[in-house]
């Protein structure tokens, strides 16, 4: 029964389009390229200032964006744990910034349909990092700077340069989603409920 | 009487509380093994791997297993024959939360204002504590630092005695469905049955700090427990939602006398990184 872990493609950071529609919800991939570090007060404080007429202090244009806030960094240590935090907080952002370009974003959990939808719609994929993995995954990240809104401390809008950070594909541009996937295929009873 | 120092309390609660973030328990690492031995779906199956390879290296590096070192939760069982002194118990409690969070390159996650500013405290406080007076002449500490991706996931039904044990079963199955791969599958499910509205919620956290996969000792309620397991895992969510036969490594279920007119049920996830720690003074 038990099968091999499955094989993992490397990608190189910025996605391109060819790229990009080559990914499918279950693939796993090993990311290597710059992406930019943001959750929710990041994600307010960029809606505000778009909202407002303003320009945001990255662009976002083909980028994609984490959704961390890490613990310090130990002295001499580069960053402290890093894992992806609960994406379906940033629902009501993330169709603006990926109107803005944004092509991929990486997180944990469950995304809402208009995200889903936005995301066909702007072709740009949502990608899963594992939840609770956080010391793991620090150790692929290897550099670290703050670009923006240094005063949110934990939740400033960062950019890393990552080597072979793993991440699975969960939403596709096809519309395609590994969580409804991964369930039925291994859903023994429907609910009674 | 028996003099009990506040500073070794501190001292307790800053170590415990690093402790926790650092190293996985030997039961919940145990419990993380035998899923990754059973589970049939490869996907899952590599973030078990990935997990038990997490909490290798948190450990040998003193790094958290997970960015979300929580907010700090502070159960004291505080005996009547006991005598705090040199200080007050909370904000000994506090200073040791405060001094953890520093030391422990911790992250520091607790906003005052919660509604409006959202304000950063700076240094982890409050802690929320929870105290109960029992007999004897020793404080016994349980500090839990709970992550909020699971602690989101949390809900109440006050539901109707005649909705029953299979009432019961429905609800806490129905939040794991819901909550789904956001509170970090495998997850332990706290629940809490009977008492008032406040009191089954802090049951369904308590049943989250027995060791993992231990059964209740009345054995009704380890049967319950049994079941609620079986539905929990043939809902396929799996590792991390990626699909998979373990949900859950754990129900654990703590009950308490209720109204007539009442069956209160509350549900209070534990992500796979299970943090708390305990100690006696």
């Amino acid at each position: 029964m038990k099968t091999n872990a499955p094989i993992a493609r490397t990608i190189t950071l910025p996605l391109s389009d060819e790229v990009l529609e080559t990914l499918h919800a279950g693939d796993e991939l090993l990311l290597t390229g710059v992406i930019y570090v943001g959750r929710d007060a990041a994600h307010k404080r960029m809606i505000e200032t778009l909202e407002a007429g303003g320009m945001l202090p990255i662009d976002l244009k083909g980028q994609m964006i984490y959704f961390m806030g890490p613990t310090p960094a130990r002295p001499g240590k580069t960053l402290g744990s890093a894992g992806p935090t609960s994406s379906y907080r940033m629902d009501v952002y993330s169709p603006r910034l990926m109107a803005e370009g944004l092509k991929g974003m990486i997180g944990k959990g469950m995304r809402s349909g208009e995200v889903k939808e936005a995301m066909k719609k702007y072709r740009a994929v949502y990608l899963g990092a594992i939840g609770g993995a956080g010391a793991l995954i620090s150790s692929c990240i290897k550099r670290v700077e703050v670009v923006a809104y240094d005063d949110l401390g934990t939740e400033a809008l960062r950019r890393i340069e990552v080597q072979d950070f793993p991440a699975t594909v969960i939403n596709d541009i096809y519309g395609g989603d590994l969580y409804d996937i991964g369930r039925s295929q291994y859903r023994i009873a429907d609910l009674q409920v | 009487m028996r003099d009990i120092d506040a500073k070794s309390v501190t001292e307790a609660i800053a170590r415990l509380l690093q402790d926790a973030c650092h190293r996985l328990p030997g039961d919940v690492l145990a419990a993380l093994r035998r899923a990754y031995g059973s589970e049939e779906s490869p996907a899952s199956r590599q973030v078990l791997a990935k997990l038990l390879e997490n909490a290798e290296v948190a450990a040998r590096d003193e790094i958290p297993l997970c960015q979300d070192t929580g907010m700090a939760v502070v159960f004291l069982e505080l005996g009547q024959e006991a005598h705090i002194v040199g200080g007050n118990l909370y904000e000994a409690v506090q200073e040791g939360t405060r001094r953890a969070y520093a030391e422990g390159y911790l992250r520091k996650s607790v906003v005052d204002k919660p509604f409006s500013a959202r304000t950063n405290t700076g240094d982890n406080t409050p802690a929320v504590i929870h105290t109960t007076i029992v007999p004897g002449d020793k404080l016994k500490i349980i500090a839990l630092s709970k992550g909020f991706g699971s602690e989101n996931m949390s809900r109440l039904a006050m539901l109707t005695p005649a909705e029953g044990r299979s009432g019961v079963i429905d609800f806490v199955v129905k939040c794991v469905e819901d909550a789904g791969a956001n509170p970090c599958p495998p997850v332990i499910v706290g629940v809490g049955i009977g008492g008032t509205a406040e009191k089954c919620m802090l049951l369904a956290k308590e049943a989250l700090l027995r060791r993992v996969g231990d059964p209740h000792p009345d054995s009704e309620i380890a049967e319950l427990e049994t079941e609620i397991l079986k539905r929990v895992n043939e809902l396929g969510i799996g590792a991390m939602g990626y699909g998979g036969r373990i949900t859950a490594l754990a129900v654990h279920v703590e009950v308490f006398p209720t109204h007539i007119a009442a069956l209160p049920v509350a549900v209070n996830l534990q992500c796979h990184s299970v943090r708390h720690r305990e100690a006696v003074l």
